[in-house]
């Protein structure tokens, strides 16, 4: 009984937010309704169970939705009034549409669910952690490795192209500053030839 | 009257949800009284360290000024600038002090224990998820969207300035304070605080085997809090007040409670994960350890504030990624060697 009245309250909620984050032209209510979308997602982990998954979802999205926000910050005035004018109704009709029988597949989710077999289901005396843990590193162990391996190459990656004159502060250094006058007399150099050409 | 009410942890009846109520209730009433006695305590506290008086004028001690000062934010003017973005700018103090008390939900703060003449077990914790230390630093982490949308919303540029303080502080010391807790999840091999604090019950605190961890982990959490050492997100000499510029009265009042709510909420954790939980110790029973561990640890917060000056945010940042990261994956690598050798 609770678990059903819980379930329709995160469905219908995440619906409704995730619309207000494609729909809305305001970036501040944009990514408010996706970062809390994400924390209504991990709502159904906990209905089933899942508590280190809902877990992971709460702690993985709030951190990154974090980061958009910075973006947000450098692109866009958040407090500048926006008019939410939607110019094309086809759009508004589809989502619309789309939506209206998302919330038919939600309502019907508990009969459809009933046939539903879980392909790892609980173990008892098992904790959540653990059982992530043996299927992580039995059937996915090639996924979860290569997957390891990509973030290694971003994280050098990141770390090459943020890391330039990392040592150097930009605002007490002189040997920074000798940097950014060699560039510009390279720069200007560069540009002085062009013109001789 | 109370130390006769606590049993051990075997042969208790079943947790029913009048225990479950009790414990929120209790856990509710006891925080946030002390967050409210929090701000006096903190006075007092940082006038003794300065060679001042503090409160002194209203009631016996000062004592009541806790009760001046409700009264004054309850019936302060509640403006909304012009131009903010009113609907962000009402939720995001709401934001910060739910989230704290919801965090609250999920930590142990007193032991199992019957009401005398009934069978209505209060539990030592409201809900105990497998997951409790994730769950508690996951929801804490959620609080300081509270700062970042105050920020974003009030159209102010000082409050733009903190509210970007609040995101890069917030994505660093995460890592930090994820990492510093990973060692002794490693050796407990479980996420639950009950487990944590039964591992601790015969042997010696973690405290012993994960010092640097337990410094980490104390400096994340004073980055995590906003406490003076790392508190750029309101640095009255720089940014005026950051994110709360804007905000009077009880709204205000939410970011405060929130703040005073996850100090008391990294005390525990640090009490449970590194300092024995709340175990008897010696003849001492365990609820008066407990009490006494968080109290040192507000005491403790209270302490640095008044002995550190601020740092600058590239400073924290150089703290952060150049220090504490390395240290941190060190200490977990050779927590990893050790419990595999």
């Amino acid at each position: 009984m609770y678990e059903t009245i819980a379930f329709y309250t995160f469905a219908i909620s995440t619906t409704i937010l995730f619309l207000i984050t494609v729909m809305s032209k305001n970036v501040l209510y944009a990514m408010t309704a996706l970062a809390s979308g994400m924390v209504m997602i991990s709502g159904f982990f906990f209905l089933l169970g899942a508590d280190f998954l809902g877990v992971v979802q709460l702690i993985v999205y709030v951190g990154a939705v974090m980061a958009l926000y910075g973006f947000a910050m450098m692109f866009f005035d958040a407090t500048r009034d926006i008019k939410e004018k939607h110019q094309n109704p086809a759009l508004v009709f589809l989502l619309g549409g789309l939506m209206a029988l998302m919330f038919v597949v939600i309502f019907s989710a508990p009969i459809i669910g009933d046939n539903v077999q879980a392909l790892y289901p609980i173990v008892e005396g098992v904790g959540n952690a653990q059982a992530v843990g043996m299927v992580l590193f039995t059937k996915y162990l090639v996924p979860f490795e290569v997957a390891a391996l990509m973030l290694l190459v971003a994280m050098i990656a990141g770390i090459i192209l943020a890391g330039k004159k990392m040592d150097y502060s930009l605002t007490t250094s002189e040997a920074a500053d000798e940097e950014i006058n060699v560039e510009e007399k390279l720069q200007a150099d560069i540009e002085r030839e062009k013109g001789e050409a | 009257m109370v130390s006769t009410i606590f049993l051990t942890a075997t042969a208790l009846p079943e947790v029913i949800w009048i225990g479950v109520i009790i414990k929120a209730v209790l856990i509710l009433a006891v925080i946030a009284a002390i967050a409210g006695f929090g701000t006096y305590i903190e006075r007092k506290i940082l006038a003794f360290m300065q060679r001042r008086l503090g409160p002194q004028h209203v009631g016996p001690f000062g004592l009541l000024q806790l009760a001046a000062d409700g009264i004054k934010l309850f019936t302060k003017e509640d403006i909304i600038p012009q131009h903010a973005n009113k609907f962000i700018f009402s939720i995001a103090p709401v934001i910060t002090a739910a989230t704290a008390f919801i965090a609250l939900a999920a930590v142990p703060v007193f032991p199992d224990f019957t009401i005398p003449f009934t069978d209505i077990l209060v539990p030592s914790i409201a809900s105990d998820i497998n997951v409790g230390i994730l769950f508690v630093l996951g929801m804490m982490a959620a609080g300081l969207y509270g700062p970042l949308l105050a920020g974003m919303s009030q159209g102010n540029k000082w409050g733009i300035i903190g509210s970007a303080r609040t995101a890069i502080q917030f994505l660093s010391y995460e890592v930090v304070t994820g990492l510093s807790v990973l060692a002794p999840i490693m050796m407990v091999g479980s996420l639950s605080f009950v487990d944590f604090n039964d591992y601790q019950t015969d042997g010696l605190w973690l405290v012993v085997y994960q010092p640097i961890a337990f410094v980490l982990f104390l400096i994340a959490g004073f980055a995590e809090t906003n406490r003076t050492p790392f508190d750029l997100l309101e640095h009255e000499a720089e940014i005026i007040s950051g994110y709360v510029t804007e905000y009077s009265g009880m709204r205000w009042g939410l970011f405060f409670i929130g703040e005073y709510a996850n100090m008391i909420t990294i005390g525990v954790i640090a009490s449970i994960v590194f300092l024995g939980g709340y175990n008897d110790f010696l003849f001492i029973p365990g609820w008066i350890m407990i009490i006494g561990k968080i109290a040192f640890s507000f005491f403790f917060m209270l302490w640095v504030r008044a002995a550190w000056p601020h740092v600058r945010p590239d400073q924290l940042m150089w703290l952060c990624w150049k220090v504490l990261m390395p240290l941190a994956v060190i200490n977990v690598l050779i927590t990893g060697l050790v419990i595999m050798i």
